[in-house]
């Protein structure tokens, strides 16, 4: 009362009489500060991944200067140190640059698809038949490497097309909306992490370590041959997720509107579902179920960005530093004993997304 | 109709059926689990011999141990762990408004198996009855946390999704704790992925003796807080609007759940599926009304328990699979058919 007051009184105020044109001009500059916004955002955000890109190639236990590191990036450095990096070093920072890429990604179009926070790929099950599939591989048939890799990504296909299936069948009203769609994920996730807790039993002691390196999330010993397909798979699944992504302003008015918008709602919804399951397998058959990176990115990147369309690549970003930055912690916290990297990104994860919860309440936003 | 009776925050009388005859379908349903879980196993004994040792125990018969040595313990302990997951599942939902929520996605199981990691780990601790008192104050602390977090009797209404985002918060972050203790730990993992599944077998009656008064206090308390959830399943504000202490009803429900939560994993260890499974089935049975589902929930919940106990037995014998796997096995599908109805989600 007493604002409104104070600003009518002040002369060439424009809050009483609100000339059309100023306030086309006011909301225009608004969009345009939160657009430089998003924009700054990503810069600083993309900097801190090639920083960290950079550490990752160059710290270990044979640190290689910066000088060193650029010639034999190009191909001209010491044969020594050229073997350390393009052999040892770069096939795990571009991993872990996929890897986290694919999983913020991935993480930010489920929960935005199916409006709910919680909804990441790795609490709705998909994580789960992925683990469910490559630690039966690896315990029961005994297969390993790129063996373990295939059965991680049908696992997660198949479970996704089951949820997709039974979700789809529910009756008048079903459809893929969130609700439904999120509690059976829930459901055959559980049933499915029950399974490999029973395989973890009757395993031998050092399967059962092996498998709960893996169920952790781990860059630990990955070469080129596991590396590269993943680099391919992001390669084309990122572009695809973004194309995919421009339905997602349009699906989260409600279905009604988009179709009459002109959306094919079930299409592009399926279209974005495949893309985020493909995306999680291709992460997961390299790393393993990497904890928090799917769950945390996408609501990290929206409260840097500010939500909207831009924070998707951001969510990717944001996955992507989150990864090698925690790998970089983890191989270097315990000194001798390198840490799965599933371990940092939860332990750091964890007490930021609470202090984030716990912030975000205090002043009353969401 | 005069503005009191418009008023009255009761619930509406539920249209399914008399709610005697449901209790006693799913009493009599919990008493046929018990004798199942008394009379099955990969050892078949007469009916007769069941009884005997029951009625005339002789210690020199090898059937009459096996019957009170093995087959008592498993079922007062699956008794126990049933009744006080059934309705920390309920108490669990109704809290947080959320119809996935469980003691699990809470963040209350991973507190307590965290501290079990701790208990096996750093102290060296290697007993199941020690277990009970660790596994019980990880689940409090982590309690504590996720309340603390979401705001939970804080002056502002918590959301439900605030909630549920903070267990899985916690989750994670004590989860890869335990990871990393486990994976620096040969030992610990050995004894600790036998505890995660989550069993009925291999406890003593001591244990059940432990918890029990745990459950016994927090069932009373539980159900109690029947009418509190029908108030706060209006919204914070509406349940105010009727003179409910939101912020101290909370609190009390919150207490009874810990206590629940605690108790069952501190016996049986963490057993999933049964706290999110059994209120769906006791709310499509006898409808919305918390001071119903509360009971019912503790009647149904040992007997998922104590059936998916015996088919653990029978099914891979001589080997056993552990009820936990069971429940989340058998429960899964029962969950997707509910789920999947037409009038679930609105």
């Amino acid at each position: 009362m007493t604002q409104t007051q104070r600003s009518g009184a002040r002369p060439g105020s424009t809050a009483p009489t609100i000339a059309p044109g100023s306030a086309l001009a006011a909301l225009r500059s608004a969009r345009s500060r939160s657009r430089r916004r998003v924009g700054l955002v990503g810069a600083v955000l993309a900097a801190a991944v090639v920083l960290a890109f950079l550490a990752t190639v160059s710290l270990g236990d044979y640190p290689i200067p910066p000088g060193d590191l650029l010639t034999s990036l190009v191909g001209a450095g010491p044969a020594r140190v050229e073997f350390v990096v393009t052999r040892l070093r770069l096939p795990r920072a571009l991993a872990g640059l996929a890897v986290g890429a694919a999983l913020g990604l991935a993480g930010a179009l489920f929960q935005r698809l199916l409006r709910n926070p919680l909804a990441s790929p790795d609490v709705i099950g998909v994580g789960a038949g992925a683990s469910a599939a490559a630690v039966t591989a690896f315990t029961l048939f005994g297969l390993s490497g790129a063996g373990v890799s295939a059965a991680a990504v049908i696992g997660a296909a198949g479970t996704a097309t089951l949820i997709v299936v039974l979700a789809r069948r529910g009756g008048p009203g079903g459809g893929l909306q969130g609700v439904r769609f999120v509690l059976i994920g829930v459901g055959i996730g559980s049933a499915l992490l029950a399974v490999v807790s029973w395989l973890m039993t009757t395993a031998s002691l050092t399967t059962a370590q092996q498998t709960l390196l893996w169920l952790t999330g781990s860059l630990n010993g990955v070469t080129w041959a596991a590396t590269t397909p993943l680099l391919v798979a992001v390669a084309v699944l990122v572009p695809l997720a973004l194309v995919a992504a421009r339905a997602l302003p349009r699906l989260e008015l409600g279905d009604e509107a988009a179709a009459a918008l002109g959306l094919p709602v079930e299409r592009a919804r399926l279209a974005l579902l495949a893309v985020g399951v493909l995306l999680v397998a291709a992460a997961v058959a390299v790393a393993g179920p990497v904890s928090f990176v799917a769950l945390v990115s996408g609501p990290v990147a929206a409260r840097l960005a500010g939500p909207g369309r831009g924070s998707l690549p951001h969510a990717a970003l944001v996955g992507a530093l989150l990864v090698l930055a925690a790998d970089l912690i983890a191989r270097h916290l315990l000194g001798d004993v390198p840490l799965p990297v599933g371990v940092v990104t939860g332990v750091v994860g964890a007490p930021y997304l609470l202090w984030l919860l716990a912030r975000s309440r205090t002043r009353g936003a969401t | 109709m005069t503005a009191s009776t418009v008023v009255a925050p009761g619930p509406p009388r539920t249209r399914r059926g008399s709610g005697t005859a449901t209790t006693l379908l799913v009493a009599a349903a919990l008493l046929a689990a018990v004798v199942a879980s008394l009379a099955i196993g990969p050892r078949a004994l007469p009916p007769s011999v069941v009884l005997d040792a029951l009625a005339a125990f002789d210690p020199t018969n090898a059937d009459h141990l096996i019957v009170t040595e093995v087959r008592l313990p498993r079922t007062v302990i699956g008794l126990l762990a049933g009744l006080a997951l059934g309705p920390a599942g309920v108490l669990a939902q109704g809290l947080t408004r959320n119809p996935i929520a469980e003691p699990g996605i809470l963040g209350l199981n991973t507190g307590a198996a965290l501290a079990v990691v701790l208990a096996i780990g750093l102290l060296g601790i290697r007993s199941l009855t020690a277990y009970v008192w660790f596994g019980f104050v990880g689940a409090g602390l982590a309690a504590v946390v996720v309340a603390g977090v979401a705001g939970v009797g804080g002056r502002s209404a918590t959301s439900p999704a605030t909630l549920a985002l903070a267990g899985a918060a916690l989750t994670a972050g004590l989860g890869s704790v335990t990871t990393a203790i486990l994976l620096t730990d040969p030992n610990a993992f050995e004894d600790y992925r036998f505890w995660q599944v989550g069993s009925l077998a291999g406890r003593d009656l001591g244990i059940a003796a432990q918890a029990a008064p745990f459950v016994a206090a927090g069932l009373a308390l539980a159900l109690l807080c029947g009418p509190t959830l029908n108030a706060l399943a209006l919204g914070d504000d509406v349940a105010r609007s009727f003179g409910r202490h939101v912020r101290r009803d909370r609190a009390v429900c919150g207490v009874a759940l810990v206590v629940l939560a605690g108790a069952a994993t501190a016996v049986a260890g963490p057993i999933a599926f049964v706290g999110l499974t059994v209120p769906h089935v006791v709310r499509a049975l006898a409808g919305p009304d918390h001071r119903r589902l509360l009971p019912l929930a503790a009647l149904a919940a040992p007997t998922l328990l104590l059936v998916a106990d015996v088919v653990g037995r029978l099914v891979a014998a001589p080997r056993e699979v552990q009820v936990g796997i069971v429940t989340a096995v058998l429960g899964a599908p029962v969950f997707v058919w509910f789920v999947r109805r037409k009038r679930f989600v609105r």
